[in-house]
């Protein structure tokens, strides 16, 4: 692990420790140890099965919703842990975003899909809502699409378009952090590019984490790329090592495509 | 494959189209049986009744002449108890079925929760009205009033309303929970911003349904003392001068529909059986007039809706 110099503090977003994670009692994550760099997309890769989902889920607290789930060591949020009992899981989704897998907007109007977290957050201004929502909708490259049909009904958008808006969701609360989880697995190449590049432009604004199947992805649009295995994480260094010059065998096989 | 392998094959597949066939045959047979069953019984009703729905039988109350006998305080009887049925459970089972599936602990005091709850559903309605009368009559000492008589079928319809929200707010997914969450979203947020709109079309269904079975109701009614005979109308709700609404007429003796009904059918005089068959009439098409309005909000509510 890098140590902590003050100088430092402002390069880690987030510091995973010694974090271990149980599904009742089986024991899905193995003492994860990881760095994502402020204002850098970090890619997590890995085949099925492995943990990926279950690790991003860490980093809003998701796993709270359900019984029986149990976290061990910390993430450090800004040198906070927020898997600490006495933090307010509620405090950390506000800071961090999630998009899901699958496309999943609330059955209401576009407008108020993005407003809904404002609408968490107490804004109640209207100028203000509005003005943010078409803000994150431009940034989702969404709003030239919908720009005539705020209005009409989430679910009559395509999948790539929902996709989408779920983005622009989280991002009209200007969070601090993104986690996305496998966002283009549901879609066509031209919606997964125009995501691709999006998540490219997002992280001047914000710090991302994002879980990918495709290694094509995670070499094009991240800068650092963890890779696990069975729980673990085997390596974790630049994209452009893990992709050219890996340390470990089981990375090399990974990327490679020979397993997974 | 042989001829004969070949015929031994068709009779295997005529042997088995057979019991096919049977079971049809029985199948609409049973269908038959029923509704013809329950065809007869309402054309018999409307051929008996038809002659006597006037307006004045809607007007008049009931009386010792049988042209001048009518519904008037049974129907606005039914229409208040039921009122008063729904302000009581509908809140009281919404809260509930929310509590139990949201937040309560899934543990064994939750399943025997749950158990009972799905079984209240199918006690004999009468032990409700022993339990009302014991309850409201003489405890609280309520009367054998409007109010009465609507808490005793509330606790009749409470667990339909229960059982039936738990279903709505279980058929959400839980990606919607998860995402209102991961939005900051506190769990009532979730709740009353996402899941009660999202299932506020079957709650209501499901609400509107309990509440027509209520208004058959005879037997709780008839324990906690419903008069049969019922000459005047309860104190009018509403007020001339201040302040306008009055609250009178929970305290006001009445009676319902079948009971109403069960009077005129236990006199020996043909004349009052064709009250009872007018009576029978509209109280069958109150509640089929309910049922057409929860099938009417269900396609409103879902049709927005697919997840
Ligand atoms: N709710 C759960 N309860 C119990 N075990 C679970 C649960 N969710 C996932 N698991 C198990 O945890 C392990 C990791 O699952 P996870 O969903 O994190 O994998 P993943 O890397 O995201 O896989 P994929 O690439 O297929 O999405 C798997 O073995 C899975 O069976
Ligand atoms: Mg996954």
């Amino acid at each position: 692990m890098v140590e902590n110099h003050p100088s430092q503090a402002s390069k880690f977003k987030c510091e995973v420790k010694n974090l271990n994670f149980y599904y009742g009692s089986v024991r899905v994550l193995k003492d994860i140890n990881l760095s994502v760099f402020s204002h850098q997309v970090t890619a997590l890769i890995g085949p099925s099965g492995c943990g990926k989902t279950t690790l991003l889920r860490c980093f809003n607290r998701m796993h709270d919703l359900y019984p029986g789930n149990r976290y061990t060591g910390e993430i450090e949020l800004d040198k906070i842990n927020i898997l600490a009992p006495w933090i307010d899981p509620i405090e950390v989704r506000m800071r961090i975003g999630m998009v899901f897998q699958k496309p999943n907007p609330f059955p209401k109007s576009i407008y108020e899909n993005v407003a809904y977290g404002l609408r968490v957050r107490g804004q109640s201004q209207r100028s203000a809502i509005d003005e943010t929502v078409e803000q994150a909708l431009r940034n989702a490259a969404l709003w030239d699409e919908v720009k005539d049909r705020l209005y009409d009904l989430a679910f009559n958008l395509s999948g790539g378009q929902q996709q989408r808006l779920c983005i622009a969701r989280a991002l009209a609360t200007n969070p601090e952090m993104i986690l996305f989880d496998e966002p283009t697995s549901a879609l066509d190449p031209i919606a997964t590019a125009s995501i691709e590049e999006l998540i490219t432009q997002l992280k001047e604004k914000v710090t991302i984490l994002i879980v990918t199947h495709s290694m094509q992805q995670a070499a094009r649009i991240s800068d650092r790329t963890a890779f696990m295995y069975l729980g673990e994480i085997i390596e974790f260094d630049r994209t452009q090592t893990i992709f050219s010059d890996p340390t470990h065998r089981k990375t090399q096989d990974y990327v490679n495509g020979r397993f997974g | 494959m042989t001829i004969d392998n070949l015929h031994q094959l068709h009779r295997l597949i005529a042997r088995n189209r057979f019991w096919e066939k049977i079971f049809i045959v029985f199948g609409i047979l049973s269908l038959l049986v029923g509704i013809i069953t329950l065809l007869a019984l309402l054309i018999d009703m409307t051929i008996d009744g038809l002659p006597r729905l006037s307006w004045q039988f809607f007007t008049s109350f009931p009386s010792r002449k049988y042209e001048e006998a009518g519904i008037l305080s049974a129907w606005v009887g039914t229409c208040l108890v039921i009122l008063v049925t729904a302000i009581a459970a509908i809140p009281i089972g919404i809260a509930s079925g929310i509590y139990l599936e949201e937040y309560a602990k899934k543990n064994w005091l939750g399943d025997i929760i749950e158990i009972n709850v799905t079984n209240l559903a199918g006690i004999p309605s009468i032990i409700y009205g022993l339990l009302a009368l014991g309850l409201f009559v003489e405890q609280l000492k309520l009367g054998r009033s409007i109010l009465t008589a609507g808490l005793t079928l509330s606790l009749l319809v409470l667990p339909i309303v229960i059982v039936t929200t738990r279903e709505a707010i279980r058929a959400i997914p839980n990606s919607i929970r998860e995402a209102a969450c991961a939005l900051g979203a506190s769990k009532w947020q979730t709740i009353w911003d996402h899941i009660l709109p999202y299932s506020i079309g079957s709650i209501l269904t499901g609400i509107i349904i309990g509440l027509a079975r209520a208004v058959g109701e005879t037997a709780p009614l008839i324990t906690i003392g419903a008069l049969t005979f019922i000459a005047f109308l309860p104190d009018s709700p509403f007020k001339s001068e201040f302040p306008y609404i009055s609250f009178n007429w929970l305290q006001a003796e009445f009676t319902v529909m079948p009971i109403q009904m069960f009077n005129w059918v236990s006199r020996p005089d043909p004349e009052f059986q064709s009250n009872a068959a007018a009576a029978g009439v509209v109280l069958v098409f109150m509640t089929l007039a309910m049922n057409a309005i929860a099938i009417f909000i269900r396609y409103r509510l879902r049709r927005r809706i697919k997840w």
